[in-house]
């Protein structure tokens, strides 16, 4: 297992969690590594922009794209997730920065009262998700002001054998919470701060690979 | 229903043990911080916050090692303030895996210390800590009655502590830490009428802290508008336990966090 080492903030939370949960893990950006790694997870705390920065300083668009290609499991977490997207509008001084495109849309500020969306709250789960086996009816620690509002890929033949699977919460509006595509997966909450219900979502991300 | 009513324990740590007194003075032990935090995880705790009272610059190497051991093991959002003075500072903290990082002092100092913060790592690792009083008839006022404190409430600063709460929101701060100093450490209940006036203000998540003493004190800080409670001595001498509080919120009608999760056990 490879965590993505790609800036500051506090990433040996995800990196001590994979391990509780049984995982032989690595944080490293390198490129080798986390091209070989069974499962790579991408994390991202702070701003967009600076995600965007910071994972292409170390050419991860290029990792995420290859281990798509060759159908190698990757996890988002948080700002790891809406990079996926096409872009967001949260502010940049430095100006807006394209994601990495793997999911059409755009992240955009939750429309709530109470903004950050911070603490516990529950998601509703889509049958058949293997993510959230057995944790279905838990909650999660969300901490983000930004977040993607609406899934629109739809798969056409021949790739509608296995459509996405997309879990959604609540906070002034719907909008995504967490989603399985083939082998690109990504949660806007963190696991690895949600408690032994985050650790069973990861050990069930494991169990996957 | 909506995002939980986070109920947060506070342990003040001096050199890398646990203390808290009545009004930060008096400080008695009450013990290992990483062995706290894991009860406290086990309680049902939905965050942890450490306050970081080392007078000795040389004894705060300490705090790093205890940020560093608790988040080993405990898998809960954890806040870690006190002393915190320059990014570096914020970094250093985050790296040691700390989550957020509450900031006092020097943001009154210097207030674009809040923005070069979240501009950094983002308004989310940011809580501004407020310790909040009423204005003193022998002190300078200010428009709405209330001012900032510094050295845990023994000295007034002349800032209106509405206004302050406000801009620091808007300069960045992701979340705020009101601590009121007429309540603290009188176990008497929640100060409500500041919680009210900052919510009317403010649009980031509100901590009301000071004041616990019983678990009828809870529900009133969430109906004034508090989004989490933080409490320190009532859990730490186990005259409350985290499920009581959460029992209590739950019985007001307010949406509360009930993991029935257990472990996933290593392969």
């Amino acid at each position: 297992m490879v965590v993505l080492d790609y800036g500051s903030g506090n990433v040996r939370s995800a990196v001590r969690m994979l391990e509780r949960v049984g995982a032989d893990v690595e944080l490293t950006a390198d490129r080798e590594r986390a091209l070989a790694a069974d499962g790579l997870l991408v994390p991202g705390v702070g701003n967009f922009h600076a995600c965007v920065d910071g994972l292409r300083a170390v050419d991860g668009e290029y990792l995420v794209e290859m281990r798509l290609a060759g159908g190698r499991p990757v996890l988002g977490i948080c700002v790891g997730m809406q990079v996926m997207f096409e872009t967001s509008t949260e502010p940049s001084a430095s100006g807006p920065r394209e994601g990495l495109g793997q999911w059409p849309g755009v992240v955009d500020r939750l429309p709530a009262q109470v903004v950050p969306h911070m603490g516990w709250n529950t998601v509703d789960v889509p049958a058949g998700s293997a993510l959230f086996a057995g944790v279905e009816d838990e909650r999660f620690y969300f901490v983000h002001s930004f977040a993607a509002q609406d899934w629109t890929l739809q798969p056409t033949p021949p790739f509608d054998a296995v459509a996405p699977l997309v879990t959604y919460a609540e906070h002034g509006a719907r909008f995504v919470a967490a989603v399985e595509n083939g082998p690109l997966w990504a949660t806007q909450f963190h696991p690895e701060k949600s408690g032994d219900a985050g650790a069973r979502l990861l050990r069930n991300w494991l169990d996957v690979l | 229903m909506p995002v939980a009513t986070r109920v947060i324990p506070c342990l003040d740590v001096d050199a890398g043990r646990v203390v808290k007194g009545v009004n930060f003075e008096n400080l008695r032990d009450a013990g290992d911080p990483v062995a706290l935090a894991r009860r406290y995880g086990e309680q049902g705790a939905d965050e942890l916050t450490f306050l970081d009272v080392t007078a000795s610059s040389g004894d705060r190497e300490t705090t790093y090692d205890v940020v560093r051991r608790t988040a080993e093991e405990v898998f809960i959002p954890l806040t870690v303030g006190g002393g915190v003075r320059t990014v570096a500072d914020v970094d250093r903290l985050l790296r040691s895996g700390a989550d957020k990082v509450g900031v006092n002092t020097a943001a009154i100092a210097r207030p674009e210390f809040i923005d070069e913060v979240a501009d950094r790592f983002g308004a989310q690792v940011l809580v501004l800590s407020a310790d909040v009083r009423r204005c003193r008839p022998d002190g300078p006022p200010t428009d709405s009655g209330f001012e900032v404190t510094t050295h845990g409430g023994r000295r007034g600063t002349g800032l209106d502590a509405l206004a302050w709460c406000a801009e620091a929101a808007r300069r960045g701060a992701g979340e705020i830490l009101l601590n009121s100093m007429d309540a603290d450490g009188t176990k008497a209940g929640f100060d409500a009428e500041l919680i009210a006036a900052v919510r009317a203000l403010v649009d980031v998540p509100i901590i009301a802290s000071g004041g616990a003493g019983a678990v009828e004190h809870f529900p009133p800080a969430v109906a004034a508008g508090a989004d989490a409670v933080l409490a320190a001595s009532v859990f730490h001498f186990g005259d409350l336990t985290i499920g009581q509080v959460k029992d209590a919120l739950a019985a007001a009608g307010h949406a509360v966090r009930r993991s029935r999760a257990t472990a996933a056990p290593a392969h």
